[in-house]
């Protein structure tokens, strides 16, 4: 079900066409179908097992699908595409190692060339322009394993921009961050958005931290994709087609909560403060 | 071969410091300076990938395959070799699904009890096998200096050949995967050259000394420089230190080669974790607590650590 | 089927007193092995357990020269060698293993001198070499008790130790929130891992020691998320390996070509290294036929147990 209109096929950036994965005998994409125009910011919302790394896997081409197939800018998806960014959620790099910010930004130019990088100008003023769009000067020269988990974020984010992909995949960035350094790199992704023309596809399972910068959704629950703008698709009887029971869709001061009924998952619930209620929240 | 060389040195001890340098000492000093080139930068990469029971293994396993060549009557290098390389897969394919510390044991134990059973079908010990563990540098004859320098550059050359992709793969191997760096063919890779690395040093300075010489210097050099180019740099530098440290001193007292490398690498390590720690302390002390999780203009950073 | 049997058995199989001792020694052995080896496989330290090996025998080697018996002396220089690794102090895996490698260069470097020291010539490089290679199966009866005391030893700890020892390996950071001394748990492990490598290695060899820690605790991990149920399992695979392993070698006896039989080393290794590939596959193969829980993938990285 796409519901985002009618989008010519050729400015479309990245186009994800009935895609279909099961893993261990459990069916766990069914059809999903979205499609990403160039600068848009999406947020692919799903509740933690829903697919969402799946679907990236599939989408940078770590996975085949099953039935299904991805296409980059109307070209069925390569094995290395640089047009396509990733940012993983953080990385585990001890303080001992021998790297600093700056080297971590400037091996996003070209790691997956051989030999040893030639330093130039060129390559330092890249390094530079990217160090400041991220706003990471402050720590360019520290050791990226002393790095907290905002910085990591926005260091991987500079890696992975560095190299000018058109599309930036995100995987769950806000997940070990407080709300302050979240809000920070919601804004930055929306600025580089607008500014780069770099599409952004980053995953949540909770949306309203995004919901100020996102232009479109892709809901995951069952399987299933809803596609399109928040509007379109966080509503009662969209969601509740996808869920296949009824849901409702509340809006409390700005914020978007979907509420299950009695029966259902227990799903992860944003505020940590919620540990067993009666009713599941998944916003 | 170890009796003949202490009588050389106790005669010639009397003509003066001159002597280090010439004869079969060259030979020595060259060879040392080669071993301690290729374990400099094979071992900034085993150091940064955690490989360090890989690079013992390796080396420690291929013992069979000299065992294996003296059975079938080939060369003991080309035995060497062949296990060296079969050690690599075998950590590298086991690893790939399971533990890779499992692996590496799996993959040596298995090494050794071939080179056990080997050893029992034929009727000799396998040769030099003090040196083949301790090494016997300073006996280094000049027609193996050719072949060792031949495969050191080549090892070398690996390693300058995968330096970007297998540093991105050694340190965001999803980010590598993404990027079409696959992380097991990298992870193959890099092992293929410790083998080769192993089997161009072990029959010149034996399995301690190049497995020392590729943990000790590297992870030493992490903590005196925040640069990777640097911290290469270092370790090969301080790996030539080592070397060179060793072999003056095994010619001055007359203990064996091995004994120096395997204490000044432990040196070397201490005063490398040492010199961190006190930065730490003393980075931290200087800064206002408050601030202390903070980077620059950020503020409190309710995240820090 | 008596037939059938006869043909497995060689004659005077279970009559013979050097398979009796073998048997039981070997039993025990397999035992604490297999406790021991499922927490060494959890917390990755399997490079310590095959480093206090080679420390301890070649240390050991040593030892014997000025006259203190096996397996004390093998006991003391690997507890001793375990004190260091623990206080160089490392807690994150790759660290330890890089410290591991430190401690073992050092050591060997230290037994490179001190078989220099004590004259040691060509000859007794047999030796380092039994002590490499080896499975020193020659073992008196009176042997037993000691066995079984520091069999008992190591068991004792691993038993008193069980649960915060499992939290401590499984989470440290959850284990330290609850007030659990980590590193006073981690240190604890390491004198159980030293005491029953001592123990292996002096009665069964290296070899045979690395392969019985890790590879039945491993392959009993692949088979059952319990912890506790894998010490059973995993003693069970020991025991059964090193039996089996000890009939074949004796069946070995009269197979070509040397007529004098193939090391148990050999059989026991391969039978271990088999079940551990088996369990890998009947692990493959059980995730496809199972339907999956919700958990799914965290992250894009793929690292199985």
């Amino acid at each position: 079900m796409i519901l985002n209109g009618a989008v010519a096929r050729e400015e479309q950036l990245l186009s994800v066409d009935r895609v279909s994965v099961s893993l261990a005998g459990r069916e766990v994409l069914r059809e999903v179908s979205f499609v990403i125009g160039p600068g848009e910011f999406t947020g692919l919302i799903g509740a933690n097992g829903a697919g969402k790394t799946t679907l990236f896997r599939v989408i940078l081409g770590l996975q085949a699908p099953d039935h299904g197939r991805v296409l980059v800018a109307g070209q069925p998806r390569s094995r290395r595409n640089p047009q396509i960014g990733y940012v993983p959620q953080k990385f585990l790099l001890d303080p001992d190692t021998p790297l600093r910010t700056r080297d971590l930004v400037a091996l996003g130019i070209d790691a997956h060339r051989f030999g040893v990088a030639m330093p130039s100008r060129a390559r330092r003023a890249r390094v530079e322009e990217m160090l400041d769009a991220v706003d990471a000067r402050g720590f360019a020269d520290q050791r990226v394993g002393n790095l907290s988990g905002g910085e990591q974020q926005r260091v991987l984010i500079a890696h992975a921009l560095i190299a000018r992909p058109r599309l930036l995949l995100l995987d769950e960035p806000l997940a070990n961050l407080d709300l302050r350094s979240g809000h920070e790199v919601v804004t930055l992704l929306a600025r580089i958005a607008a500014e780069q023309q770099v599409a952004i596809l980053i995953s949540a399972h909770d949306m309203n931290p995004l919901l100020a910068a996102m232009d479109h959704i892709v809901y995951l629950a069952a399987g299933r994709a809803a596609s399109g703008t928040t509007d379109e698709v966080v509503r009662t009887p969209v969601l509740s087609a996808l869920y296949g029971h009824h849901v409702d869709v509340l809006r409390v001061h700005g914020r978007v909560l979907v509420v299950a009924g009695a029966a259902g998952e227990l799903a992860e619930t944003s505020d940590p403060s919620h540990t067993q209620t009666q009713v599941e929240i998944i916003s | 071969m170890p009796g003949q060389l202490l009588a050389l040195r106790r005669s010639s001890t009397g003509s003066g410091d001159a002597d280090v340098f010439t004869g079969f000492m060259v030979n020595a000093w060259t060879v040392g300076s080669i071993v301690a080139l290729v374990a400099g930068l094979v071992g900034f990469f085993t150091v940064l990938r955690g490989s360090a029971f890989a690079a013992h293994a390796i080396p420690n396993g291929s013992f069979a395959g000299a065992a294996g060549a003296v059975l079938i009557g080939v060369n003991t290098l080309i035995g060497l070799g062949a296990f060296a390389f079969l050690g690599a897969l075998g950590i590298g394919v086991l690893g790939r699904r399971g533990r890779p510390d499992v692996a590496t044991a799996l993959t040596l134990v298995a090494m050794l009890a071939t080179g056990a059973l080997f050893l029992s079908l034929s009727n000799e010990y396998a040769p030099e096998v003090y040196s083949l563990l301790f090494g016997e540098i300073l006996g280094v004859s000049t027609s193996q200096l050719a072949p060792t320098i031949a495969l050191a550059i080549l090892s070398a050359a690996a390693m300058i050949l995968f330096y970007r992709p297998l540093m991105l793969s050694s340190l965001l191997p999803d980010v590598a995967e993404a990027r079409g760096i696959p992380a097991f063919r990298m992870q193959l890779a890099f092992l293929a050259v410790v083998a080769l690395a192993t089997t161009m040093t072990v029959p010149v300075v034996g399995t301690l000394l190049i497995f020392s010489l590729m943990i000790g210097p590297p992870a030493a050099a992490r903590s005196f420089t925040d640069k990777p180019h640097h911290a290469m740099a270092l370790s090969v530098l301080i790996a030539l230190l080592t070397v060179w440290a060793a072999i003056a001193l095994s010619y001055q007292t007359n203990y064996p080669v091995g004994f120096y490398v395997g204490t000044i690498s432990a040196a070397v390590y201490a005063i490398g974790r040492g010199y961190g720690a006190w930065k730490r302390h003393a980075t931290s002390v200087g800064v206002p607590p408050a601030a202390r999780g903070a980077r620059g203009k950020r503020g409190l950073d309710w995240n820090a650590g | 089927m008596t037939g059938v049997l006869a043909a497995l058995i060689a004659p005077g199989f279970f009559s013979s007193q050097p398979v009796q001792i073998a048997a039981t020694v070997g039993a025990i052995v397999a035992l604490v092995a297999g406790a021991v080896g499922v927490f060494t496989v959890l917390r990755g330290q399997s490079f310590a357990g095959e480093a206090l090996g080679d420390i301890g025998t070649t240390g050991e080697s040593g030892a014997f020269l000025i006259g203190v018996g096996a397996l004390w002396g093998l006991a003391a220089i690997s507890v001793a060698a375990a004190a260091v690794m623990e206080l160089i102090g490392i807690q994150r895996p790759r660290g330890r293993d890089l410290a591991t490698g430190i401690v073992l260069g050092a050591s060997l470097g230290l037994a490179a001198l001190f078989l220099y020291l004590y004259n040691v010539d060509q000859s007794a490089s047999g030796a380092t070499f039994t002590i490499l290679f080896g499975s020193p199966f020659a073992l008196a009866s009176s042997t037993i008790p000691l066995v079984i005391a520091f069999a008992a030893l190591a068991l004792t700890l691993i038993a008193v130790l069980f649960r915060p020892l499992l939290l401590c390996s499984l989470s440290p950071e959850l284990a330290a929130a609850r007030g659990i001394p980590v590193r006073a748990i981690g240190a604890a492990y390491l004198l159980a891992l030293a005491v029953t490598v001592a123990l292996a290695a002096s009665t069964i060899g290296t070899i045979l020691s690395t392969a019985l820690i890790v590879g039945p605790a491993a392959t009993a991990l692949r088979l059952t998320r319990s912890p506790g149920k894998a010490v059973i399992v995993a003693a069970a695979i020991g025991i059964g390996a090193m039996w089996l392993g000890i009939l074949l070698a004796y069946d070995s006896y009269n197979w070509p070509p040397q007529q004098h039989g193939w090391p148990v080393s050999f059989f026991v290794v391969t039978l271990i290294l088999a079940g551990y590939l088996l369990a890998g596959l009947a692990q493959f193969r059980g995730r496809r036929a199972r339907a999956r829980s919700a958990a799914g993938v965290a992250s894009l990285e793929h690292r199985v147990g």
